[in-house]
């Protein structure tokens, strides 16, 4: 079996089949990434471009390593260095790098649908590693891989994702990843900094994080950017921290077995305490880990990869 | 040049008039109206079977001329409204530089004299440059020609001024037009705000920006007495403020586009930028709530807002694109398709929305059939179909979401005062 699709433009669109094919294709890839030396050459000779509109450390790395240990060649565009600065269009920055030969584009942009777009102008495939407040799916299948990997399942897993959601491209891909798999989401935040009718996509919705977090199997923590304060959305960091700030306390509440997860950046003290961040619940630099071999299975899969233990790698 | 139009349906509320009849049009005026008329020299031109209408007037239109001819010059966007059935439209002020004075009414109406392909109707700003802090020269813009004036895209945000603007306008009696959004409110949304927002990741504009407008500016009509025009109106809740404002007996009119009684926000799904248009494509229930206030005459008329723009502005991701879709030569085909065939509207009704009402509000001696009128007609095959090839369109502007869209019910002939601009579905010009 492999990935039929040319794109990879959100969650929304997968079906739990091809979630699943990612998922399992990512388990030989994380072994790949274990070994001394790290480097398949089933994606040689390939052109992955990942063109980066957004500042990323995490994200645009992760994509840069997946390539580089299925030995593709991969080149990093980040736009305040290059024509995009001269005002060229996205419709012929994606021409250009069509023109050379790219397979893979990697877009992250700060407009939503930017890959969507992209992905009518290239035949290239496309992947979006984040468009404005839409999605974000590579972030949304590692949490579920690490979830995965954690809890054996995720169909049946009550998962509370807290903080920011109304601007959050992870939530809104988490949620539909999570239910797409059976798991039961919440969603706790300021009233504020909640999206309208978002209970209509199958999530509760808590303003109060105590309730929200009760027996909860896995605590998702979103980033908080200071840009909202600064937009009144809510007073102050002081009262974000000391009203839905995830401390020892509060992880109390959910399951002894809680899982604590966070997509980066973190803000230490802010959203998540330190000793959360860093404590054993804590999967947060798992994430990171299986990112890696997530995204060298989307890579693998669109690049018209089969089942990988089928093949020599 | 005599024409005579036989056999057609000639349908003229103005004139409480709806029958089959002949139409004589002798010096570009109306010379008479009555069956078994003989040609006396005249051309006929047989109409049977069509709908023979007032000419169509569209009081919402982007000419963009001056200083935007990429997007339209009012060559190419009268020549779109032949196409579309208009005999005449108001086009509004924020060209570059605004139209806000004398002066700049006079350039239009001597372009349009000029390279037009039918009757301009300027509209003036209320406010000088359409910034919102000095009145315009309103009662210069007025003997100058303009029709009314408006701030269309630029909501005068402080309350006060448009206060002003209406009294004074209404020294003038001029109508106020006002493009009603809460800029504030708005806080740099692209579409409407609701489940589609959400699940589209783009920032939402809720109802309520437009609604605290609406309800503002009819309070303020009713503080000053002026004539108060809301344009383009989206909501359910702006539909039940002018009913509400009607009952009382406010001098209060609105318009509906369009796609705003035909398309619902779930459209921008595919972030197709011609469905960014402002006020945003809104729910189902908004769309019902303008067909009903079209049905009751709540809303007394379509204008269409046409807002072309060039493909490179539009070929961009959404949150970068202007706001406005071309709407001049789908109108009519929109109207018939979701207003007239459905039963919503009759014909009679469709006549005073695109026709006599934007007449009366912008105070035209136009609208109507009456033996002395002004020979601008139109004439609607009703069982003409048409598939929506922009590449067909007389304006630059190819930003339509109808692109592809079987139309029924389409505009076969356009007579400016006597003088046929657009037969047979080509421009005669």
């Amino acid at each position: 079996m492999s990935l039929n699709r040319k794109d990879l433009l959100g969650i929304k669109d997968l079906s739990v089949d091809e979630i699943r094919l990612i998922l399992e294709t990512a388990e030989p890839m994380k072994d790949i990434t274990r070994r001394e030396i790290k480097k398949v050459p089933v994606l040689r000779g390939k052109a992955i471009i990942n063109l980066f509109y957004e500042p990323s450390t995490r994200t645009r790395t992760s994509f840069e390593l997946a390539g580089k240990y299925m030995s593709a060649d991969t080149i990093n565009i980040s736009t305040s260095t290059s024509s995009v600065v001269k005002g060229e269009s996205l419709r012929d920055t994606g021409k250009t790098l069509e023109a050379m030969g790219a397979d893979i584009i990697i877009i992250r942009h700060a407009a939503a649908g930017a890959p969507y777009l992209l992905s009518k102008y290239v035949s290239a495939s496309v992947i979006n590693a984040g468009d404005g407040f839409h999605e974000h799916p590579t972030q949304a299948l590692l949490d579920m891989f690490t979830i995965k990997e954690k809890k054996g399942q995720i169909e049946g897993l009550t998962v509370a994702i807290i903080g920011d959601i109304l601007h959050s491209r992870v939530a809104r891909s988490n949620i539909w990843c999570l239910t797409k798999m059976g798991a039961r989401v919440r969603v706790i935040g300021p009233s504020t900094l909640l999206p309208p009718e978002i209970e209509k996509l199958g999530v509760t919705v808590y303003t109060n994080v105590e309730e929200g977090l009760i027996d909860a199997d896995v605590v998702m923590v979103l980033r908080i950017q200071l840009e909202r304060q600064q937009k009144g959305l809510f007073p102050t960091i002081r009262e974000y921290a000391r009203v839905f700030g995830i401390n020892a306390e509060r992880l109390g509440l959910a399951s002894p077995d809680v899982l604590v997860m966070h997509p980066g950046p973190m803000n230490r003290g802010v959203e998540i305490a330190p000793e959360v961040a860093d404590g054993i619940q804590s999967v947060i630099n798992e994430q990171v880990t299986n990112g890696v071999a997530v995204r060298m299975a989307l890579l693998y899969l669109l690049a018209g990869g089969g089942n990988p233990h089928e093949t020599v790698i | 040049m005599k024409l005579l139009f036989k056999d057609g349906r000639v349908i003229d509320p103005g004139n409480n008039f709806s029958q089959i009849a002949d139409i004589m049009v002798d010096e570009g005026r109306i010379s008479a109206v009555g069956a078994g008329l003989r040609p006396d020299g005249a051309e006929v031109i047989d109409v049977k079977g069509k709908l023979v209408f007032p000419g169509f007037i569209d009081m919402h239109v982007h000419l963009r001329e001056p200083g935007l001819e990429a997007k339209e010059t009012i060559a190419t966007g009268t020549r779109a409204a032949a196409m579309g059935g208009f005999t005449g439209v108001a086009c509004m002020p924020n060209t570059k530089p605004v139209i806000d004075n004398q002066a700049m009414v006079e350039f239009v109406k001597s372009r349009a004299a000029s390279a037009g392909a039918v009757n301009v109707f300027p509209i003036g700003a209320i406010t000088k440059g359409s910034a919102g802090n000095e009145l315009a020269e309103i009662g210069d813009m007025k003997l100058a020609g303009a029709v009314a004036v408006s701030d269309d895209g630029h909501p005068v945000m402080n309350a006060q001024m448009m206060r002003l603007a209406m009294q004074y306008a209404k020294m003038f009696d001029v109508p106020v037009i006002s493009h009603c959004e809460d800029l504030n409110l708005v806080a740099e949304g692209v579409m409407n705000e609701g489940y589609y927002s959400t699940v589209y990741g783009l920032k939402g504009i809720s109802r309520a920006a437009e609604e605290v407008m609406v309800a503002r500016d009819i309070m303020l009509a009713e503080l000053t007495g002026a004539r108060v025009h809301i344009a383009h109106i989206s909501t359910e809740g702006s539909v039940e403020l002018v009913r509400m404002a009607k009952k009382k007996g406010l001098k209060v009119t609105a318009e509906a586009t369009p796609h705003h009684f035909t398309l619902v926000d779930e459209v921008v799904g595919g972030y197709d930028t011609s469905t960014k248009v402002n006020p945003p494509l809104r729910s189902k229930d908004d769309v019902k709530a303008i067909k009903q206030g079209l049905h009751d005459g709540t809303i007394d008329v379509i204008a269409t807002d046409h807002a072309p723009h060039t493909l490179e502005e539009k070929d961009v991701e959404f949150n970068y694109a202007p706001f406005g879709m071309v709407g001049l030569e789908t109108a009519v085909g929109l109207a018939f398709r979701e207003l007239v065939r459905p039963g919503l509207l009759s014909v009679e009704e469709l006549a005073r929305k695109l026709s006599l009402n934007p007449a009366r509000i912008l105070g035209l001696a136009k609208g109507h059939l009456g033996v002395g009128a002004d020979a601008d007609i139109t004439v609607v095959d009703p069982e003409l179909c048409e598939i929506v090839d922009v590449n067909r369109f007389a304006t630059k502007g190819r930003n339509t979401p109808f692109k592809g869209w079987e139309l029924v019910g389409l505009p076969v002939l356009t007579i400016v005062g006597g003088r046929v601009v657009m037969r047979e579905r080509q421009l005669v010009i």
